[in-house]
């Protein structure tokens, strides 16, 4: 056994028995970031808050809601809402919280694409990031099952009947995801569990990846310059802070995550008192009917481009072209055959590349949720769908003939 | 500033998705259009009733005797409206009113007649004139009674033959039945006999008594059971209980729809209720209340929230600056 000596203080006791300093001094005080970034580079830290700020809000709801068919629409409107002090509160900061969070993973994700972010050494930062994408969803799709209203009930009953797999017809696997024909108690009680206990777990321990995927590669800067850490940090240590490349994650770095997160959670908490029907669909509150289907079923806005992918072909097709486009984003770092890491405006083609992609997603989203039965909104879904499958290929092309860009000293 | 133009693109490509998604896609999925593609927009006309709204449906039908028809009634209503109501004269043509509007709480040919203590304060004069004249015309649903059956109120027709009576009995209701109401009494009046609000414990029978007993709490669970039974047969489906209601329907909805349910919704049984704008606003109060008590607080405290973030965001920018002072 190790040494133990008389401590003088909490800080020296804790030290000799789980290393404190050194954890301190690895995990924040000489945790190098580069100097050169912009707020973009605080999503990671926003992202955390956000997570945070839906735990902590998801507590105070676990304590009052019911997960029955029969009481979990009245346990959140009724008792949450009305009964419960500043139930509404949280509910409303659960809610807009799970949507906005998606806004900010867009962000990030936009952001390590544009600066190419993933690539040599940080394949593993984009694959740890693109598996708590995945699980958001899931936690997103299973929280809002538990409301139990109209829509809640109608996109479950959509979102599970895919799992038929088409002319599959694997119907013997539809129910039994649902644990019965239709959405009901079995269907919501599993989804409760889910979405209080598996998924939390697993993107608890996503995030400690996602960290740590960072550690040896570094986060990456504006320029894409490839930075020697050690001797930045050596410079930064002998007090020459504007010679250094490099901050050290606390409390330089972290200085500027809080403004942003301070401007961040102005933005939040517009949205949670003054406009969130986008993120609580009113036709929610109508509880759920299995005779009533509502004039449209569209899913929340975040899901909206995937959605699109799978509507415009015919049945099995849509299905093919909506698992290809799950799983697209993850081979970026692989497909993208480019030897620079620099930002997309240095790219040449690249930088075109990611326009499109941009544009393409977002009129996918609203092609989404709009009407099909509108040929128009249709063809348009259709042409920016197929543009959407073609994206890859025409990555590795353009990709293959990139010019090495020679950096200067 | 490189950073400023950065927020810049992130928050053009940010709101034009949530203008994409939210105000144009509701547009767009929410649009009516008549038989010929145009759209059809539907307002609110402030809670006034001259059959504007009917007249024009019955057009998009291409019903040219319906248009006539729907023409000449409002046409009339209209005339009556000016004629010089006596609210003396109209007290005695009230006490017809009261062999069915009694309060005794029983249904009669589908509903329990609603009581008229606030007639006047909480329903459109027009309205009013418009229901006594022909019930189902006013109510927007004739199209409901056209072959087979007629209005409970139908018999309204053979207690005021002409439109004197009418005007003075509306200069009654207008007189002696308006005064305060409070939203609890408005929602009562107008939307009780068909709606339940279970968060309000209100049902068809009003509000639940509290009972000593079990069995005398299912012996009145029975009773509503019974009368929601005739409701359901008398509209078609047993209508929705709206405790929600005011979170699920956006406002415009919930105007245009109370105003003239046929707007929305063409061809359900709901008839128009005819509120005035005074008792739109009571029952939307009462819908609030039971479905989202937390409103007022919400606006309260909102602002003392994001001041303190306004402030969390300008010492965290002091605190930024100090620590990135001498960095470049």
């Amino acid at each position: 056994m190790a040494h133990f000596e008389k401590a003088n203080n909490v800080n020296e006791w804790l030290d000799q028995r789980i290393g404190l300093n050194t954890l301190k001094r690895v995990l924040n005080t000489e945790y190098w970031i580069p100097k050169d970034i912009n707020f973009l580079w605080a999503m990671g830290m926003v992202l955390a808050a956000t997570f945070g700020i839906l735990v902590v809000s998801g507590i105070f709801l676990l304590m009052y809601y019911k997960p029955d068919a029969n009481l979990a629409f009245d346990s959140v409107n009724y008792t949450i809402m009305s009964e419960v002090g500043y139930g509404w509160l949280w509910r409303h900061i659960h809610g807009v919280g799970a949507s906005i969070v998606f806004l900010i993973i867009y962000i990030h994700m936009f952001t390590g694409i544009y600066y190419s972010s993933y690539k040599k050494g940080r394949e593993l930062i984009w694959l740890s990031g693109m598996g708590l994408f995945v699980a958001f969803s899931a936690e997103a799709f299973s929280g809002y099952m538990l409301p139990w209203g109209q829509m809640s009930y109608w996109a479950g009953m959509v979102i599970t009947n895919l799992f038929s797999g088409g002319s599959l017809e694997a119907y013997g696997l539809v129910e039994w995801i649902r644990g019965d024909y239709v959405p009901g108690d079995a269907y919501l009680t599993r989804f409760f569990m889910l979405h209080v206990f598996l998924i939390p777990l697993v993107i608890i321990g996503l995030i400690v990846l996602h960290f740590g995927t960072l550690r040896i590669p570094h986060v990456n800067n504006q320029e894409g310059a490839d930075i020697d850490f050690e001797e930045s940090a050596d410079l930064w240590k002998a007090g020459k802070r504007a010679e250094s490349k490099v901050i050290p994650f606390s409390p330089v770095f972290l200085s500027k995550d809080v403004f942003v997160m301070g401007v961040y959670f102005i933005l939040f908490f517009y949205l949670v008192f003054y406009n969130f029907d986008f993120a609580m669909d009113p036709v929610n509150f109508d509880p759920a009917d299995g005779l009533k289907t509502p004039a449209h079923i569209y899913p929340e806005w975040y899901f909206l481009w995937s959605y699109e992918i799978l509507r415009p072909f015919s049945k099995d097709v849509g299905l093919i072209a909506f698992g290809i486009a799950q799983a697209a984003l993850f081979f970026l770092p692989f497909i993208d055959r480019s030897p620079n890491v620099a930002p997309a405006h240095k790219r040449g083609l690249f930088q075109i590349w990611f326009w499109v992609l941009l544009v393409d997603m977002i009129v996918l989203t609203a092609m989404g949720k709009l009407p099909p039965t509108d040929p128009t909104f249709a063809f348009i879904g259709l042409v920016s769908a197929v543009l959407f499958l073609l994206m890859g290929p025409a990555l590795v092309i353009i990709t293959m003939f990139e010019k090495k860009i020679e950096k200067g000293a | 500033m490189r950073e400023l133009k950065i927020f810049a693109v992130v928050a053009f490509f940010s709101l034009l998705t949530y203008y994409l998604v939210e105000p144009y896609a509701h547009h767009a999925m929410h649009k009516k259009v008549d038989a010929e593609g145009h759209e059809i927009h539907i307002e609110s006309h402030g809670f006034t009733y001259d059959g504007t709204d009917d007249i024009a449906e019955a057009e998009r039908k291409g019903d040219a005797a319906l248009v006539t028809k729907k023409k000449a009634f409002w046409s009339e209503v209209k005339t009556i409206a000016a004629l010089k109501g006596d609210a003396a004269a109209g007290e005695a043509g009230f006490g017809m009113c009261l062999g069915c509007h009694n309060g005794a709480g029983v249904n009669m040919g589908g509903v329990i007649p609603p009581n008229l203590d606030h007639a006047g304060a909480i329903y459109d004069k027009n309205y009013l004139i418009a229901l006594i004249k022909d019930p189902a015309m006013a109510s927007n649903v004739d199209h409901k009674y056209a072959d087979t059956m007629m209005h409970p109120m139908g018999s309204v027709s053979t207690m005021f033959t002409d439109n004197q009576s009418i005007a003075d009995v509306v200069a009654y209701l207008g007189a002696k039945k308006a005064g305060d109401v409070t939203a609890k009494e408005a929602f009562n009046e107008a939307c009780v006999r068909c709606h339940a609000v279970r968060y309000t414990k209100t049902t068809q029978l009003g509000d639940t008594p509290k009972f000593k007993y079990k069995k005398d709490a299912l012996a009145h669970e029975i009773k509503v059971i019974e009368e929601q039974d005739m409701v359901k047969a008398y509209m078609g489906k047993t209508p929705p209980d709206l405790s929600m209601m005011i979170r699920a329907r956006s406002e415009h909805f919930m105007e245009t729809f109370i105003e003239n349910p046929q707007s929305q919704l063409a061809g359900t049984s709901m008839p128009r209720v005819g509120l005035s704008h005074d008792g739109y606003e009571k029952v939307k109060e009462y819908l609030t209340e039971a479905g989202d008590p937390s409103k007022k607080a919400r606006e309260q405290l909102g602002p003392w929230v994001i001041g303190f973030f306004v402030l969390f965001s300008i010492l965290a920018f002091l605190w930024k600056k100090s620590m990135w002072r001498d960095l470049h």
